[in-house]
């Protein structure tokens, strides 16, 4: 259960972020979740709402929004664009599980599919992001 | 809205004393002080976490013989256990791999594992940093704000002249020095002594260079034995550790 680790991070951002905006009651929370770091919604969404209960301000229930960010994977050598679904099919488990950990293990343990370098950067997609929060004044 | 940096306080919050073992210079002796600090304060009943943020050359694991281990996932990663040390490295996720990561990339991984982390209480944390003043120092610095310094130069000119460009940022940061230590010594010279006086920064005495220590990496038991530990240990009582 990473996923709670990550969950937390983002009720306690939404809080944060909430105070300063001197909201009374948070409403909606759209979080985007980076196609690499292959999060577990279910797991995810449940540690949210869970770790959502007796917060100041309240959270809503059902307030968070997940949306998936696709990735895009960029290479520096060629210039190609490519995604995270070209190499993870030649991943074996134990790779793609370090990634879903840490995302920047892809440079370790996949190369551009186009060139073969190993120097190419995450665009798009790389983990969890608090996109926006909606509440009550 | 980069919502990790909300949950490192509250990650790092049981851990009384977090110790940056850290160098200008690399191949001083930096991972090797930073292990044996931690099986020293292990051994001595401490709860002791010991955290390899070299991400491109991590060599702690090889010099405590950590094998065939992974972290346990538990609302975060609780990293395994070697000789009561709480260990956590890159390494776990990159399998000895040459791992080409750029600055940005540093500062996410750094990020990614201190929001992770699920250390829970320790008397120490001890980091062993990479060499220089570049992300992972300044990272340490932002989201670490409670870390002192412990820093580690050889008797060389060379190693001292990187070595006093972090002395003098950690000064100008405000950030606790506990001290240099003068590693794989060979002579009586005064030279690192002077320089690292002349910063204002207490030097706590050498290490002297030892021939057999090699034989001793990956076994933490005769690492304990070693000419390096009893010199280490001397030092060590000088700042109450």
């Amino acid at each position: 259960m990473h996923e709670w680790a990550l969950a937390e991070s983002i009720v306690m951002a939404t809080v944060e972020e909430a105070r300063k905006e001197k909201l009374k009651t948070i409403t909606q929370v759209t979080v985007y979740i980076g196609e690499l770091q292959q999060i577990e919604k279910e797991i995810f969404l449940f540690a949210l709402n869970e770790l959502s209960k007796s917060q100041k301000p309240p959270i809503k229930k059902d307030a968070f929004v997940l949306k998936t960010d696709k990735s895009t994977l960029t290479c520096k050598n060629c210039g190609e664009h490519w995604k995270y679904a070209d190499v993870k099919k030649k991943l074996n488990k134990t790779e793609s599980e370090s990634i879903h950990f840490i995302p920047e293990v892809i440079f370790v343990h996949a190369r551009c599919p186009h060139c073969g370098s190993p120097d190419f950067e995450i665009t798009k997609g790389r983990g969890v992001t608090l996109s926006s929060i909606k509440g009550v004044r | 809205m980069e919502p990790r940096t909300s949950v490192i306080e509250k990650r790092l919050k049981n851990i009384n004393r977090i110790i940056a073992v850290a160098s200008g210079k690399g191949g001083v002796g930096k991972s090797m002080v930073a292990s044996t600090l931690a099986l020293h304060l292990s051994q001595n009943g401490y709860r002791v976490g010991l955290l390899d943020l070299d991400l491109y050359g991590p060599s702690s694991h090889i010099i405590l013989g950590v094998k065939n281990k992974f972290p346990r996932e538990e609302k975060g990663i609780i990293p395994p256990t070697i000789h009561g040390i709480s260990f956590m490295s890159i390494v776990y996720f990159t399998e000895e791999k040459p791992s080409p990561f750029r600055g940005i990339d540093i500062s996410n991984i750094i990020l990614e594992l201190l929001a992770i982390t699920q250390w829970g209480r320790l008397d120490f944390l001890i980091i062993d940093m990479p060499p220089g003043i570049g992300d992972e120092t300044l990272d340490v610095i932002r989201y670490m704000k409670s870390s002192e310094f412990l820093v580690v130069t050889t008797p060389s000119k060379v190693a001292m002249g990187a070595v006093s460009k972090l002395l003098t940022m950690l000064i100008e940061l405000k950030k606790p020095v506990l001290g240099v230590i003068e590693n794989m010594t060979m002579t009586d010279s005064s030279f690192i002594k002077q320089e690292v006086k002349r910063l204002q920064v207490r030097y706590l005495g050498k290490i002297h260079f030892d021939q057999t220590l090699e034989e001793s990496i990956g076994n933490p038991d005769a690492l304990s034995e070693t000419q390096v530990m009893k010199d280490l240990r001397l030092i060590l009582k000088k700042i109450k550790l």
